[in-house]
């Protein structure tokens, strides 16, 4: 069988910084494994300004940062296929992957990377009510549709939900010639961030409306009504606040979901994020395997999972160097008010700074955050605005991390 | 005294400005530039596709090279929509030189070989 000392499987943001972090620190035999035509991920149909503004100190479309990436893997020499699709994991390390050159192949890796990015929820996800006819699709498939291909999915458009993908397509379709009627979020806040509502609805005086979901979709071969209903606190239905809105297309942007079924097959414990469990090296509890990026959980900055992937590339150099240590762990949990917390675990042998990253539950304000091994406070830290859809994260100097002797809980209470 | 959200970066600060175009509320100076021009004469970025003539079903992503005034958006739209290009194109080439003289190019932003 073949074998190559770190296989990537993903060649977007998260597969890219990682190959080319391991390469830097010394691993010669990398192979990137790559399902779509080019590199680049999902960057590629993101066509919007924004990007790069951490990592480059420039604002960037999506393909403009992914090809600064891809060309320095062209440069390093890194070997990647495209077209490829991975089909099976092994806990020791054999990938399976098939493409049109090497039929079905398996080869045997020393470290594996996860950077396998996210999917779309749903109309079954959230057990959309109503008909099933043509005109109900997800916002990055209609994105793909526009931004690849130059279709358009629709002209009279309700967008179930306000992520960001679906905030950026209101803006991206108006432009286009459609007409987005509303944007409409189950919520009493928005998913997506506060710049996007800002430049992508209120530009062009499309409304957001809170706390209202599809409670039927009305249609025989095409999109042709959607019922949109108030909901409560606790999500159920209000009666007599229907509103019918006529349309031909509904554009669910109702969340994403870190992809890892070849992990889900091998029993990889997973947490809240639906991501993999790892350490603050980004190794799963799969012995080798790592994970980063949107397979790990679903980042807002795409600049965040570059650096992700960059310390999941130095935990596999590390790994394949038999330099690794993660015998002496301790555990991360999330506290009040947080619903998820990575890493999982902090390596105490590495001799490293732990960056947590971190969501809310719910809006808060005016809230302290702290660090807490047991009884002894790491860190603290006053923050004023907290919203979910902004992911947070606290660097902890490496003495105060050393402190730790049991279980880790981040928390915010009212300051 | 006028709120607004800063769009500059995906921090998104709520900013305040007021009647002598003092700005709070912002992270950093490109909130204060931004929240000035807003209410003088608002500017953005545009981005968009143009066809591939010689590959199917495919468009390539363009940009606007600087900022244009809001207002001129579906106009620059109705321009950038008439544009084709024809494969190699890299990151940079300019396909629609001073557009309805707004000073900035139509930029290609992904390189397709």
């Amino acid at each position: 069988m073949e074998r190559v000392d770190l296989l990537v499987i993903g060649g977007g943001s998260a597969g890219m910084a990682a190959a080319l972090q391991a390469k830097k620190e010394g691993v010669k035999d990398i192979l990137i494994l790559e399902k779509e035509d080019r590199l680049g991920g999902i960057l590629n149909q993101c066509i919007h300004n924004g990007f790069g503004l951490t990592e480059f100190k420039e604002e960037l479309s999506g393909p403009e940062y992914l090809q600064r990436f891809a060309d320095q893997v062209i440069a390093e020499k890194i070997p990647y296929k495209l077209n490829t699709m991975v089909t099976n994991l092994s806990k020791n390390k054999v990938v399976t992957y098939s493409n049109s050159e090497d039929g079905i192949k398996q080869i045997q890796a020393k470290a594996v990377i996860m950077a396998t990015g996210c999917y779309e929820r749903n109309a079954g996800a959230i057990q959309l009510a109503g008909d099933r006819p043509s005109g109900i699709i997800t916002a990055g498939t209609a994105q793909k549709y526009l931004n690849i291909h130059g279709y358009l999915v629709g002209k009279k458009i309700v967008i179930l939900g306000s992520g960001d993908i679906g905030l950026i397509m209101a803006r991206r379709l108006t432009l286009e010639g459609a007409k987005v009627i509303c944007v409409s979020e189950i919520n009493p806040y928005s998913a997506g961030l506060n710049r996007n509502i800002a430049q992508c609805l209120k530009d062009f005086d499309i409304p957001l409306y809170l706390s209202r979901t599809v409670s039927k979709v009305i249609g025989k071969n095409r999109v042709e009504k959607v019922v949109l209903t108030a909901v409560d606190q606790n999500y159920n239905f209000i009666p007599n606040t229907d509103m019918e809105i006529e349309c031909d297309t509904l554009i669910l942007s109702i969340g994403l979901v870190p992809y890892i079924e070849l992990l889900e097959k091998i029993d990889c414990p997973t947490s809240s994020t639906k991501g993999a469990k790892v350490n603050s090296l980004m190794e799963t509890e799969i012995d080798g395997v790592f994970a980063c990026g949107n397979c790990l959980h679903v980042h807002d900055v795409v600049d965040f999972v570059t650096d992700e992937g960059r310390l999941a590339g130095h935990g596999a150099a590390l790994y394949i160097n038999d330099k690794f240590k993660d015998e002496n762990v301790i555990k991360v949990n999330p506290g009040n008010n947080v619903s998820y917390v990575v890493p999982q675990t902090v390596n105490m042998d590495v001799d490293e700074n732990v960056t947590f990253k971190f969501r809310v539950r719910k809006p808060l304000i005016n809230q302290r955050l702290t660090i807490k091994s047991g009884e002894n406070l790491l860190f603290k830290q006053v923050k004023p605005v907290l919203i979910p859809s902004e992911m947070v994260m606290i660097s902890v100097p490496l003495e105060k991390l050393k402190e730790a002797k049991e279980e880790i809980t981040l928390s915010l209470e009212d300051n | 005294m006028k709120e607004l959200t800063c769009i500059v970066c995906p921090r998104g600060c709520s900013l305040k400005i007021d009647e002598n175009m003092n700005v709070t509320g912002n992270f950093c100076p490109r909130g204060a530039k931004y929240a000035v021009s807003e209410l003088t004469h608002p500017m953005r970025s545009l981005t968009s596709s143009v066809r591939v003539i010689n590959r199917e079903n495919t468009v390539v992503s363009v940009k606007t090279s600087g900022n244009i005034p809001k207002e001129k958006m579906f106009e620059l739209m109705e321009h950038i929509n008439t544009l084709k290009v024809q494969a190699p194109v890299n990151i940079g080439d300019i396909v629609s030189h001073n557009p309805l003289g707004l000073d900035v190019d139509i930029i290609i932003t992904k390189k397709l070989d």
